[in-house]
């Protein structure tokens, strides 16, 4: 089947919904999304969304904009996070003004919590910056946005798979899905091209992600000649409960939840003197890893406290409901009576596929646009968030970037005709899934998987050192032949997820090879970027951005400056 | 520990009829279901569908009908579970394959009670105020993940000759903007709801409270409508 729309937006998190009501009306736009829209991962984003609205206390953009800064240890585009905390608090209005229920002040303003690194005065102390309706301010911004497209009668691509960027002459023209209903290759032609994808959480194995999050649009835009920026920068955060890894907001710490090791001690008082538990997400998890490696995890485990019990019932239960009741589910622990066990998850990545501040995809170092080609959110890197996201400041991201995309395609494609496409682009896709399915290997797309994701673990989490990347780089090397020998037994054509996941682990093997080589390259600690081995930040080597490309030869790392315009780095302490 | 999966099976490719199958997991105590069902997946019939995205509840994905009650894989444990459980689709959706059906028709009838906040005065410069009463009680409504659960399980969803019935979850979303002290759109909504497919469908049987994988008061929302749309069509002199 082939379509034609003016615009085609991939993902339909909050990046996705928010530029397709931008455009809705306007222009012909299309979403097209892997799950249905409502099961987006943008939904479990728990804590809150941030602007300098000062409901609860005074606050500055100009605050914002140095704790984005700091929290991204100076790696920062400083251009582009002024871009979004000045327009924060306008994005967050028009946000309550389409609907979304925020919970709120005595005085029925937007309610505003703590979270970690946003602070007042350039860090004297925590401030109350982040916008919340309880603990699932995702998921009711997600609902409000799917509202507003279906008020709007945007039309959905509903669990298609996209499985290659369509372009003619270094334009991006469409894309190429499998319809999972169907098992139909679909060709749908576009002036302009959003991917609003998410994260690849997926590729570690202690990840706080959902099963859609695997990031393939990484690979898919790396193999169209694209480079990823900043790869080596993959935030885990502090507080997954453990065993399984799901995310345990920061709302729990902005709320008054305190970090004890074994010793009932509150540790971070050692890292972070100043805002303590309500350091950055860098900090806090490597703080927790180090008391786990000296021995103090609870019972000699690897995992530490989250102790709530303070807070009282009732807060608990208004405040942090979702949180507490899949605690009790999944782990048999009432966070009201008893502390939570938690441990450093997989959570976001900072990098992503190169933008400017209004979605137009960067080809290269010297900045030059793919046309037709625009991304936003978490698969893209403007840069805000540089080595380290604060909390609470991806949802913000997702609204300020997924509108800026939205208004600057409705402009650019002003410009642009449908072009004819040469060659036949659903013929390379249907080669894939035929290799997929004539292979006769022996072994599980499964195992393949388990092994990625523990040698990942093992070598590209937290504590990175070269000897452990490069172990990892051999290790992926060796899976990536083997998955050449494998094959999906499944060979249906309707609900195929089989079929899916396997096409899905050729990218997320791909893209762990960029992460772990973007790492070995840099050869000082930033952020989430830790080297046991250059344990320092190097600023005079390593304060630039990391490019990896395609090359006949392999990826090839090359570097691009920061834009710095405000604040000169300086030590990073909490 | 062993846990026996009987699963209801059916590929319309090559099914005239759908089977049982049964499956056995080694599982952990506190494995989810849903960890069960990727297990036999990814290692024994690859096969097998069913859908899944977050694993812990938000998503609302994979409803599915677990031991004759619809409810969440990704939010049962096996430890909770005897020997075997029956995994069945959703009662009221056709099912497209196995564990999967079709939930185009529950969001169309989500989509017929105009899900969003309507207004007619002109936003503020800032938000529009709203007391933390008036949001308490949307509270729980909110909370609602559109997995279906609720609306599979109401008896009069399920019967032919009701089929039509909106629904508990599109009550739910509009309860949730019926009641909202922001919105403007109450007698167009009532409209809405004001039938014998709408509001007036229930007949209080309970079944979406006793399913609701997020524990909102489904039926007692449903009866604040009702009493909202007599209250309208009753003035007090």
């Amino acid at each position: 089947m082939i379509s034609r729309q003016d615009i085609i937006i991939v993902g339909a998190g909050l990046a996705g919904l928010r530029a397709a009501v931008e455009c809705t009306g306007q222009v012909n736009v299309a979403v097209v999304s892997k799950v249905y829209p409502t099961r987006s991962h943008s939904g479990t984003a728990q804590g809150g969304i941030t602007a300098s609205l000062g409901n609860e206390e005074e606050d500055r953009w100009e605050w914002h904009f140095f704790d984005t800064v700091k929290g991204g240890d100076y790696l920062s585009d400083q251009d582009a996070v002024e871009v979004m905390v000045k327009d924060a608090p306008r994005a967050i209005y028009e946000l309550e003004h389409m609907g979304v229920p925020f919970s709120r002040t005595a005085e029925g303003k937007i309610a505003q919590r703590n979270f970690g690194g946003h602070t007042r005065d350039y860090g004297k102390k925590p401030v109350k910056r982040a916008c919340y309706a309880a603990d699932h301010t995702g998921r009711v911004v997600l609902d409000t946005l799917f509202d507003q497209c279906l008020r709007h009668r945007v039309k959905f691509y509903q669990e298609h798979y996209v499985l290659s960027l369509v372009f003619e002459e270094g334009r991006c023209v469409g894309v190429v899905t499998y319809e999972l209903a169907t098992g139909e290759l679909h060709l749908l032609r576009a002036k302009a091209v959003l991917l609003a994808t998410g994260g690849c959480g997926k590729i570690y194995k202690t990840t706080s992600n959902g099963f859609a999050t695997t990031g393939e649009i990484f690979s898919l835009a790396y193999q169209s000649g694209i480079p990823l920026q900043d790869m080596e920068f993959i935030q885990f955060h502090p507080t997954g409960l453990y065993p399984l890894g799901i995310l345990v907001s920061e709302a729990a710490r902005g709320e008054g939840g305190i970090l004890r090791n074994s010793r009932g001690e509150r540790f971070m008082e050692g890292y972070a003197p100043t805002i303590k538990d309500l350091a950055a997400r860098d900090v806090v998890s490597r703080a927790i890893l180090t008391e786990i490696q000296e021995g103090r995890g609870i019972g000699g485990k690897d995992f530490v406290h989250l102790d709530l019990t303070h807070l009282g019932e009732k807060n608990i239960l208004k405040k942090l409901w979702e949180i507490t009741s899949f605690v009790r589910n999944y782990v048999g622990i009432d966070p009201v009576k008893e502390p939570i066990p938690v441990q450093p998850t997989c959570h976001y990545v900072m990098g992503g596929i190169p933008t400017d501040v209004d979605g137009r995809v960067l080809a290269d170092e010297k900045g030059s646009v793919v046309q037709g080609l625009y991304a936003a959110g978490e698969c893209a890197c403007v840069s805000v968030h540089g080595a380290n996201r604060l909390g609470c400041n991806s949802l913000l991201d997702l609204i300020v970037f997924g509108r800026r995309s939205g208004l600057a395609m409705k402009g650019d494609i002003l410009r642009y005709n449908h072009r004819t496409i040469s060659g036949d682009p659903l013929k390379s896709v249907e080669g894939k899934i035929a290799r997929l399915w004539n292979s006769n290997g022996k072994e599980k797309m499964d195992s393949l998987r388990q092994k990625m994701k523990s040698l990942m673990m093992e070598y590209g989490s937290v504590f990175r050192s070269e000897g452990g990347l490069k172990k990892g780089i051999e290790g992926l090397r060796f899976l990536k032949e083997r998955y050449e020998q494998t094959g999906v037994e499944d060979r249906g054509k309707v609900f195929n997820f089989a079929l899916m996941e396997a096409i899905e682990l050729g990218h997320q093997l791909r893209l762990a090879e960029l992460i772990l080589k973007s790492a070995l390259q840099r050869k000082e600690s930033r952020g989430a970027h830790f080297r046991n081995d250059f344990p320092l930040r190097d600023d005079q080597h390593y304060l630039k951005h990391t490019l990896i490309f395609s090359t006949p030869q392999g990826p090839e790392v090359k570097y691009k400056p920061v834009k710095i315009t405000s604040f000169q780095p300086a030590a990073r302490i909490y | 520990m062993g846990l026996k999966l009987k699963i209801f099976r059916f590929d319309p490719q090559k099914d005239e009829k759908p089977y049982y199958q049964t499956f056995m997991v080694d599982a952990q105590p506190t494995d989810r279901l849903l960890d069960c069902l990727n297990r036999i997946r990814w290692e024994q019939d690859a096969t097998l569908a069913f859908r899944m995205s977050c694993a812990h509840g938000i998503c609302g994905s994979d409803g599915m009908r677990i031991n004759g009650i619809c409810g969440l894989p990704c939010q049962k444990l096996v430890k909770d579970f005897q020997e075997e459980v029956l995994l069945e689709p959703m009662p009221v959706f056709k099912v497209i394959k196995d564990l999967v059906v079709d939930l185009d028709p529950f969001f169309e009838e989500y989509n017929s009670i105009k899900p969003y906040l309507i207004t007619r005065t002109p936003p503020p410069e800032r938000e529009r105020k709203q007391s933390p009463e008036d949001h308490t009680t949307l509270e729980t409504s909110i909370r609602c993940i559109l997995c279906a659960c609720c609306t599979a399980s109401c008896p009069i969803n399920q019967k032919e000759e009701t089929k039509d019935y909106v629904g508990p979850a599109a009550l739910v979303r509009a309860f949730r903007y019926l009641f909202d002290s922001r919105d403007e759109g109450s007698e167009e909504r009532i409209a809405l709801l004001d039938h014998k497919d709408g509001a007036w469908g229930c007949q209080t049987l309970w079944k979406c409270t006793e399913v609701c994988p997020k524990k909102i008061p489904v039926t007692k929302q449903i009866g604040q409508i009702k009493r909202r749309i007599y209250e309208a069509k009753h003035p007090q002199k």
